[in-house]
């Protein structure tokens, strides 16, 4: 696989993980403002909609999944799904650092060892052709 | 676990890694993506929305999702968020034989390794 195909695909993987790490994030700040969620009548499913979808951070959260599934599809136009799929899974390690750094958000120890675990998998996934159906 | 948790599981996991499988052949039989401005990326969605394959994919991903929900509604959320981690082994698989991917070893370690840390990180 040439240089410029390896690279676009690694841009896309990137925009991957940001993009559906930061919209799982947008969503969790929506509905935790929202609160939890008590459906007692048909009234009360209306009014959580109205506050669902006139929350700016569940509007934010839906752009960023919808940029997700954009980069997706591009990136799977060209790489193997046994390669985007599980280096995409970098998503899993962003989401409790930033809960860790940026929102000083406690990480239980056996995260810390699943994180390690998923870099390593990442890693070895990242060193293989990101391509293996093309006709040579 | 009861035959019912085992069934959804298996479900859920298959119905997810075949949607995904059903997005990949969609997004092959378009062709590499070389012009990323917007017009052009958007008729590459466009012509993408209205293959069959992508229908296929949405419907699995939807089977998948509800499957997803009515397991969540009598088992432990701990439990099946990271069991449903097996979905990276089960679309390895998928690869191979129905998209004729080839996985070297090292792939599949790497495909075993994020399955096993996935559930760790989701069994908290």
């Amino acid at each position: 696989m040439d240089f410029s195909l390896r690279l676009k695909t690694y841009i896309c993987l990137v925009l991957i993980v940001l993009f559906s790490s930061s919209g799982n994030i947008f969503l969790s700040q929506g509905m935790k403002q929202i609160g939890a969620v008590r459906l007692g009548s048909t009234m009360d499913l209306v009014r959580l909609l109205a506050r669902i979808f006139t929350s700016g951070w569940i509007w934010m959260g839906i752009a960023a999944l919808l940029l997700f599934l954009g980069c997706f599809m591009v990136v799977l136009s060209w790489a193997d799904y046994s390669f985007v799929s599980p280096a995409s899974a970098s998503a899993y390690i962003v989401v409790p650092l930033v809960g860790h750094f940026l929102l000083g958000e406690k990480v239980p120890h056996l995260h810390w060892l699943g994180i390690m675990i998923i870099c390593v998998g990442v890693g070895l996934v990242r060193h293989t052709a990101p391509e293996t159906t093309r006709a040579k | 676990m009861t035959l019912r948790t085992a069934l959804f599981l298996a479900l859920t996991a298959l119905a997810n890694s075949g949607g995904e499988i059903a997005v990949t052949r969609a997004m092959k039989d378009i062709g590499e993506v070389k012009d990323f401005e917007l017009a052009a990326l958007l008729t590459v969605f466009k012509r993408a929305f209205r293959s069959g394959w992508m229908r296929l994919a949405i419907g699995l991903l939807a089977v998948g999702f509800f499957s997803l929900l009515a397991l969540l509604s009598w088992a432990d959320v701990s439990f099946v968020i990271p069991a449903t981690a097996s979905t990276y082994v089960v679309g390895g698989l998928g690869a191979k034989f129905l998209l004729g991917e080839r996985l070297s070893s090292a792939r599949w370690a790497g495909i075993v390794l994020v399955s096993v840390g996935v559930a760790l990180v989701c069994a908290g």
